[in-house]
């Protein structure tokens, strides 16, 4: 459904090539084009109103470049402005001088609320903190039920009451954490709408009541243009420290997050990305930024890269393709290596161009497990001389992989054709080189 | 304040009606003064058009539709006061909103063709789908009509406790088998122990998973042809839920859901708040399914057969917070 933001400035900036400096009038058609692509993103509309005047601004006093294309260099000044105003850096959760820190998360209904809580609570276990839970959504059918199942998988207290009154329970968790020296105290709030009065002044007086470290606010990721009169609301009423994303690993753009950070002035603190329970990780403003413009995660890709990629292992390897000598030892070397980088989908959806085409197609991280059997159950000879397979082994190797004799062949097959490939590759253009440009494209944005 | 009050669905208040009804009156007034007479419409007036409509989350594509439709019909007929205008406007937006097939009614004392009548619940996480079957339950067992519930969300946590508590709360049977159970065994067991027993009404609940995990969708899917091998043509209705404050995501959402489950209605959830859920317009023209209900709070009666002129209506009101 969605153009590459940068592709399509790239078109409209044709007629710009060659001139010395960015005019009102030839970034006309750029900016219609910027603006509808933070609407389809769901920013807010007065945002993007806004976003773009910046922009446009910016642009007219920027001196065209000479190495890079007019288009590009627009995108880059988007995309900066984008950061800029997402955020600078990773903001944590502030922690009180005297334990407990009291962490109070609120929010609408559905946007996320138990599942974070739990969430919180296991990256703070896993801290070598002492969290306890405190159900305070004394409303929703089953609510406690909920908080207290998830709490049971991560071994961590839940504090409740009978009575539906969620102030005192607040209270009640308060006094059961001092008294059971838990250091930090997360209380999970019922779901509420803005402008329901009643559930609003709740809200503020269990504030009121046990005057937390930090208030977050939890926030869907898929939200619309709502989201500014939502976020506004909340924090004239308990004035929130920060911003929790969910349900991140949709495929929306979340532009609610550019509303949100535009109207209050508060910084996004942690992202949520899927149901199991580690399923979480701190706010990168680029990366959403990106992400908003649909430009793919480009920087988390080669950080990824960078961080799991052994030097002198590649470079082992390299030798290895040169003197053709490389084996299912290396191959299966090799599999370990890109599944620490981790699951599959997420690097494919990292590289730009790919998010788009593999949206609909969900690479399994089990692809690589009867490859990974097949080799797994081969003999080292087997491995080192993979010519040496005849019928009767490769029957064996299907037996013990508990795959066909036709996997087998496949797999030797796409081997052999791979190692060709590889050597046709680094007898180009000596590999090493090749990528280490690649890189130093993506770092300057230009893919 | 909830968004059917303003249009005087509940509790009139007069007061706040008439500021709406001046800000209401200023869009079209323009729009009117600027068109009256003419045959094309000034780019001002469409301005504020878009804004009213993309901030309703009505998006980008649909807004220059709906844009589109005006002006072919301002140059064709030439209209010139503020009330046609007024009138055209909304017919070309109600126009595109899709209406309940007779197959398939809304209201809830309506005659079924088939009993029992399966209506399966899908949607994302968190957008309101075992509320939204609580409430179902409680309209049909109002309307005289006997229900049967199936817990067929046996993933999250506890979600077989709160529809379980739904269904005491509107008097009517489930089925479970807990959490961790296969959810096709659930829902095959419902359809059949429906059968068994003649109900009229069954309301199969699914975990809420997001569109684009494709696992999940195929479960999905495997979910709803199970109950086919029950009852022929089972479920006949696939209701997806959306939440009113989601942005253009809900179209993907829309066209995964389909493409798994070809579903056949809408439930719009949470227009209590100032949301408007203006992506069920693009989404009911492109996929032809029609709205059927609307959720506007959390009360057992709180769900609404939908209505296409007052959803209209309530795009062009004023956000207000109170």
């Amino acid at each position: 459904m969605f153009e590459d933001l940068s592709t399509k400035l790239q078109s409209t900036f044709k007629s710009l090539s060659g001139q010395a400096n960015i005019t009102e009038l030839n970034i006309a058609d750029s900016i219609r084009e910027i603006r509808r692509a933070l609407l389809d993103a769901d920013v807010n509309y007065e945002v993007a109103k806004e976003f773009t005047r910046k922009v446009k601004d910016e642009a007219l006093n920027a001196k065209v470049l000479q190495s890079v294309s007019p288009g590009q260099q627009f995108t880059k000044i988007i995309y900066d402005e984008l950061t800029h105003i997402l955020g600078q850096e990773k903001e944590e959760i502030r922690f009180a001088t005297t334990p407990p820190t009291v962490i109070l998360i609120a929010g609408l209904q559905g946007s996320g609320k138990t599942t974070f809580a739990g969430k919180l609570a296991k990256l703070l276990k896993d801290q070598k903190h002492s969290p306890m839970l405190a159900a305070a959504d004394v409303y929703r059918p089953a609510a406690i039920e909920q908080l207290k199942t998830l709490a049971g998988q991560i071994d961590v207290p839940v504090f409740s009451l009978e009575e539906k009154n969620a102030v005192k329970v607040a209270k009640g968790a308060l006094a059961e954490a001092r008294k059971n020296a838990c250091d930090v105290l997360i209380i999970d709030t019922a779901g509420r709408m803005h402008v329901d009065e009643n559930m609003m002044n709740e809200v503020a007086e269990i504030k009121d009541t046990v005057n937390p470290n930090e208030i977050l606010f939890v926030v869907d990721s898929m939200t619309g243009q709502d989201a500014v009169n939502t976020a506004r609301e909340f924090d004239t009423r308990i004035d929130f420290d920060g911003v929790v994303l969910t349900k991140l690993d949709g495929d929306t753009r979340g532009g609610a997050a550019l509303s949100i950070r535009t109207v209050v002035d508060k910084p996004i603190k942690f992202m949520s990305t899927g149901e199991k329970l580690d399923a979480i990780s701190a706010f990168y403003p680029d990366r959403m930024a990106q992400r908003i413009l649909g430009m793919g995660d480009v920087v988390s890709l080669v950080e990824k890269a960078q961080q799991e990629f052994d030097q002198d292992q590649a470079q082992q390897l390299q030798d290895k393709i040169r003197t053709d000598s490389f084996d299912l030892n290396d191959f299966y070397k090799q599999i370990q290596q890109i599944k620490k980088m981790g699951s599959l989908s997420d690097l494919a959806g990292m590289i730009p161009g790919i998010s788009q085409q593999i949206k609909d197609v969900e690479i399994s991280d089990d692809a690589l497990k009867p490859i990974e059997a097949i080799i797994s159950s081969m003999t080292p000879e087997e491995r080192s001389e993979p010519k040496i397979l005849n019928a009767a082994r490769k029957r064996r190797i299907a037996k013990g992989s508990g795959t066909s004799v036709r996997e087998v062949n496949d797999l030797m097959k796409q081997f052999s054709q791979m190692k060709k490939m590889m050597k046709t590759m680094t007898k180009m253009s000596k590999m090493g080189r090749a990528m280490q440009g690649l890189k130093n494209l993506y770092k300057q944005g230009k893919v | 304040m909830g968004f059917f009050e303003k249009i005087g669905f509940k509790k009139k208040e007069e007061k706040l009606n008439e500021g709406l009804k001046k800000s209401r009156d200023g869009l079209l007034g323009k729009l009117g003064k600027a068109i009256a007479g003419k045959d094309t419409v000034d780019d001002e007036v469409l301005d504020e058009l878009e804004e009213v409509l993309v901030t309703s989350d009505v998006g980008v594509t649909t807004t220059l539709k709906i844009i589109k439709r005006i002006e072919e019909r301002v140059a064709r007929d030439k209209y010139l006061n503020t009330t046609e205008l007024n009138k055209i406007l909304r017919e070309e937006i109600i126009a595109l909103l899709k209406e309940s097939d007779a197959a398939r009614p809304s209201e809830y004392d309506a005659q079924f063709q088939q009993k029992p009548h399966v209506i399966m619940v899908v949607g994302v996480n968190g957008v309101g789908k075992t509320t939204t079957i609580g409430k179902l339950a409680s309209a049909y067992r109002e309307a005289g009509k006997s229900v049967l519930l199936g817990a067929a969300d046996t993933f999250r946590a506890a979600a077989v406790d709160q529809l379980k508590i739904w269904s005491e709360r509107a008097q009517v049977p489930i089925i479970q088998q807990g959490q961790g159970a296969d959810p096709a065994a659930v829902a095959f067991d419902t359809v059949a122990s429906a059968k068994s027993r003649g109900a009229d009404v069954v309301l199969v609940d699914t975990a809420g998973r997001l569109h684009n995990k494709i696992s999940l969708m195929n479960e999905l899917t495997k979910i709803k042809r199970v109950m086919g091998k029950v009852v022929e043509g089972a479920p006949h209705e696939v209701v997806l839920v959306l939440d009113a404050s989601t942005g253009q995501n809900a179209m993907q959402q829309a066209k995964a859901f389909t493409s798994a489950v070809d579903i056949t209605g809408l439930a719009l959830t949470k227009l209590d708040g100032t949301a408007k859920g203006g992506i069920v317009i693009g989404i009911s023209s492109e996929l032809e399914v029609p709205v059927k209900y609307i959720g506007v709070g959390e009360q057992v009666n709180d769900l609404q057969v939908f209505d296409r002129s007052s959803f209209v209506n309530a795009l062009f009101e004023n956000k207000v917070v109170s």
